[in-house]
């Protein structure tokens, strides 16, 4: 496959996948399950999952272990299996996409805090991700995505993880945002800028956000990426903020919204577009049309 | 500056080390463990409380806050108890099954301890099995859930279902929060009360244990 960073330099607007986490409830993930328990004897789901958003024309596929640092996987004692999570993950994509699409592995936060307002030590930090970072490149990832991070400190710490374990692999660094009055804040205080600059130092290739908004504020956020950075940006945006409809949430945005929307965050001069919580392959299928009349 | 108001500065500050020493001056100066909590560290906490849920501050200084509230509470518990006053009430709290956002909860669960419950804090992710289980063991007056994904609300309901399943409705009162909740959705589900932000749930718990 062509190299991701050429075809991103070159202009070239890719399409990431959508949400994971409601495809897995709907098919069997059980209340108070981590998603990672999939990734022993349910790889088949797995592998349909990433058939679907394959299908729906997404260039990069997302695979299961958001949360399979072993410091998260603690929580749920599995930091043993931390390799074999890991692993399995990514052959159940690469077994459906092949050659065919770019597979990004997933890297969310280690749910620990770091010194002084948790009980976490940077080197603590460092070696979880480290040895997420080589169980995914070991098996062959062609991406690793760490994101919706909130702690500056806890992302850099992730991308140097990456980078250590290959300078090769290319870097998606992700951030999630809350508007403000005084403009976008993760929770644990980084603006823009601020994410921005420290992502780029670390090494990151491809910078943005995922997750916490609707399009409509991620384009506001890409906006700023835009003005701080000059990598490569790319934007997860959730199907927008949750309502409560009886007993059950929904996600707003339609595919078609979200779609018109992403014409935005091409203008914009956004890399990657896809989707984060309450996207849906049809949502990816709508993008991917608008990305495609643009490329 | 008088002592408390010190108490209450460097609680601001996230100091916990100068929290220590003045609280060990003001009860070297006689005053009441009550009054230093209340005047000192909860009032300190509480201006905490109200700019970070104005985003003035982020989390890391209420982290940092919460802390300095501790260092100065370590200090009075043992006075509380030697003094054999109790405490006003026993609470469980956590954020239901499936959400990992733990921030508001860990605000209320320190508001609640240095407004003098005595708090059970079963973190993320608890089952309502498991609220339902410690509620019972523990034998606490109050259940506080949180949740921060609308996806994850409907546990609510789940447990409020299983108290009235197992009698105990009236007997365990219920408060829930997090941001996507709504008084609305309380009353939906038959919550005996919705806390909007840490400092209005104490009050609501307060309320539910008859302390006010």
């Amino acid at each position: 496959m062509e190299d991701l960073l050429m075809r991103l330099n070159r202009g070239e607007i890719l399409v990431s996948d959508g949400a994971m986490g409601t495809m897995l409830m709907e098919r069997g993930l059980e209340v108070g399950e981590p998603p990672e328990s999939f990734n022993f004897a349910r790889l088949k789901v797995l592998s349909e999952i990433a058939t679907l958003y394959l299908d729906a024309g997404a260039d990069i596929i997302q695979t299961n272990t958001f949360g399979a640092s072993p410091l998260k996987l603690s929580f749920y004692s599995l930091e043993d299996k931390t390799e074999e999570i890991n692993r399995n993950a990514v052959l159940a994509v690469r077994k459906v996409v092949g050659e065919c699409a770019y597979i990004s592995g997933s890297c969310g936060p280690s749910g620990k805090l770091l010194e002084p307002y948790g009980d976490t030590s940077d080197s603590e930090m460092y070696n979880s991700f480290e040895r997420q970072m080589k169980a995914l490149i070991s098996a062959d990832v062609d991406i690793i995505c760490i994101e919706t991070m909130t702690d500056l400190r806890e992302v850099t710490i992730a991308v140097k993880a990456a980078k250590t374990v290959s300078s090769s692999t290319p870097v998606i660094a992700t951030m999630t945002f809350d508007p403000t009055p005084r403009g976008f804040y993760t929770v644990m205080g980084v603006n823009i800028e601020e994410a921005a600059g420290g992502l780029e130092s670390e090494g990151a290739d491809i910078i943005g956000s995922n997750c916490g908004n609707g399009i409509e504020n991620m384009i506001k956020i890409a906006k700023e990426f835009r003005e701080f950075s000059s990598l490569p940006i790319v934007i997860q945006s959730n199907a927008g903020i949750p309502e409560i409809r009886g007993n059950t949430s929904v996600y707003p945005e339609t595919p078609l919204f979200m779609a018109e929307k992403a014409k935005e965050l091409v203008n914009v001069g956004v890399s990657i577009i896809g989707g984060c919580c309450g996207t849906t392959p049809e949502h990816i299928r709508a993008i991917r049309k608008v990305v495609d009349s643009v490329n | 500056m008088d002592i408390l108001n010190k108490i209450s500065e460097h609680l601001q500050l996230g100091d916990d080390e100068k929290v220590r020493i003045f609280t060990k001056e003001a009860i070297k100066a006689k005053i009441s463990p009550k009054e230093i909590l209340n005047d000192g560290l909860i009032f300190g906490m509480d201006i905490i409380g109200k700019k970070y849920k104005a985003h003035e501050i982020f989390l890391p200084d209420v982290l940092l806050a919460a802390k300095a509230m501790y260092a100065g509470m370590d200090l009075l518990r043992p006075m509380f108890i030697k003094e054999g006053i109790p405490t006003i009430g026993k609470v469980v709290i956590g954020t239901v099954q499936g959400d990992l956002h733990d921030i508001g909860k860990n605000l209320v669960g320190i508001m609640l301890k240095g407004a003098g419950f005595e708090v059970i804090d079963l973190g993320n992710d608890v089952s309502p099995s498991e609220f339902i289980e410690i509620a019972k063991k523990e034998d606490v007056s109050v259940i506080g859930m949180s949740a921060l994904l609308t996806t994850t609300m409907p546990f609510m309901k789940i447990v409020i279902d299983l108290l009235k399943e197992e009698g105990l409705i009236g007997q365990i009162k219920t408060i829930i929060g997090g941001a996507p909740v709504t008084e609305e959705f309380a009353r939906e589900i038959g919550a005996d009360a919705f806390g909007y932000d840490s400092i209005n749930a104490i009050e609501k718990v307060k309320g539910l244990t008859g302390m006010t």
